[in-house]
């Protein structure tokens, strides 16, 4: 009956789309920034590391609540228009995913033997051929990265609802109608929301665990 | 002979102190030289000076008559070849561990395959080129990091305590089959060790070095 539902599909890429590019920025944003945090000394990095530390425990309520009063029409981005968007939640989801794919990024390079970057230097490598070969060194830990920031704002409800609003057809995503059935007390519908949210963290994690375990073999 | 290597008035600092002074040292073209001294006494620093991964406070390193400063860090790098007392292999087949250095230079796939070949074969390791570095013995690894610099053709090796991580076996093997192999390439080699064994085995010229400074010079 579920899968009969066209908003049940709607809602659920919508989730997939908003959560897959906030977590896509997301790396793009962390793995340099991670890198830079493991690999170079520079003044202010470890006030850096412990920002971006604070920030893999973001509250996403607390995320929400300041990207809200932001692109609130009456806030400094109102005039973008973002809020009540997709565009506005996955501001709010890459302000929780990115400080969690930077600090595990650092975490995952700095466990590799520091000598390595020497060795590889000492190879004749460039500064971007050592930054590559030591991303593919440490490919299942980055991996792992990825997966816990798309494991953090997939499952978020907080920064989705109150940046996103949970407007059908617009802003509704599979944690946000969970919470509104819950609410109207369509426990069933809810449970059964929940299971699909579950089934595509499981999927979508499946998949990225199966490339991480295929590279451990190599 | 001349200098493929020339140093001039090198100082290094660490945590303020002075840990390697050199006023004036030659590398003749196509010596082995031994490079001893106790723990602390700046081997592996010199290594890694020459190796331009450290850099000093002040001095100059020469090879072939160009200045390491003006050759720039990268363009030096690719003519010294260097071998860490650990392999530090990579974590994927022993092929691509030796061809490493040979992509970060762009060779071309043919090339490099036919000098990966020729190196695992000189090294006794052509059967292990399918293997995952991360499964090798000490032995075998420390083979592969070999092949890795061999197959670039350096005008200077550096290893640093190349057999200290082997058993005895091993170490026997390879330092006999490094005998054999470096008067075959010319190569100009620098070795650190504390093995007298290795420096009579090996060596055509010890250097000795103490808190720092090289002690006067002694052929072996």
């Amino acid at each position: 009956m579920l899968l009969n539902n066209p908003d049940v599909w709607e809602i659920t890429l919508l989730s997939i789309k908003v959560s897959g590019l906030a977590t896509l920025i997301s790396l793009l944003i962390g793995l340099p920034i991670g890198t830079l945090l493991a690999l170079s000394k520079f003044p202010g990095r470890s006030v850096l590391l412990t920002l971006v530390n604070t920030g893999m425990a973001l509250p996403p309520v607390v995320v929400g609540l300041a990207v809200a009063m932001t692109l609130w029409r009456s806030g400094p981005l109102g005039d973008l228009h973002l809020i009540y968007t997709p565009a506005g939640i996955i501001i709010a989801q890459v302000i929780i995913a990115a400080p969690v794919v930077t600090g595990l990024t650092t975490a995952a390079l700095q466990s590799l033997d520091p000598r390595l970057r020497l060795q590889l230097l000492g190879l004749g490598a460039s500064r971007l051929q050592m930054v590559l070969t030591i991303w593919r060194e440490a490919r299942l830990p980055l991996l792992a990265a990825l997966m816990a920031g798309f494991g953090s704002v997939i499952s978020e409800v907080g920064a989705s609802m109150m940046v996103g609003g949970n407007i059908r057809h617009q802003t509704r995503v599979l944690t946000t109608a969970i919470v509104l059935e819950t609410n109207k007390g369509e426990f069933a519908s809810a449970i059964a929301l929940g299971i699909l949210l579950l089934l595509i963290t499981f999927l979508i994690n499946f998949a990225l665990t199966w490339i991480q375990q295929r590279g451990a073999k190599r | 002979m001349t200098a493929l290597v020339e140093i001039r008035d090198l100082l290094v600092h660490r945590a303020g102190r002075p840990v390697l002074e050199i006023e004036r040292l030659n590398i003749e073209r196509g010596r082995v030289l031994a490079l001893v001294g106790p723990n602390g006494a700046g081997k592996s620093t010199l290594l890694l000076v020459l190796a331009r991964l450290i850099k000093p406070e002040r001095g100059a390193i020469i090879l072939n008559g160009q200045s390491a400063t003006e050759l720039g860090d990268r363009v030096y790098r690719r003519r010294i070849g260097l071998v860490m007392q650990d392999p530090l292999l990579l974590n994927m087949s022993v092929y691509a561990n030796i061809a490493i250095g040979l992509r970060y230079r762009c060779v071309s796939g043919s090339e490099t395959a036919r000098l990966v070949k020729a190196w695992s074969i000189r090294l006794g390791i052509e059967h292990l080129q399918t293997r995952n570095a991360a499964t090798l013995s000490g032995g075998e690894a420390q083979r592969v990091a070999l092949a890795r610099v061999f197959v670039l053709r350096p005008e200077l090796l550096l290893l640093d305590e190349p057999f200290s991580g082997l058993d005895k076996k091993a170490r026997t093997e390879l330092l006999l089959d490094l005998k054999a192999l470096l008067p075959t390439t010319g190569v100009t080699t620098l070795f650190s060790t504390h093995d007298d064994r290795e420096v009579r085995v090996l060596a055509d010229t010890k250097i000795e070095l103490v808190d720092g400074k090289i002690q006067p010079e002694s052929s072996v």
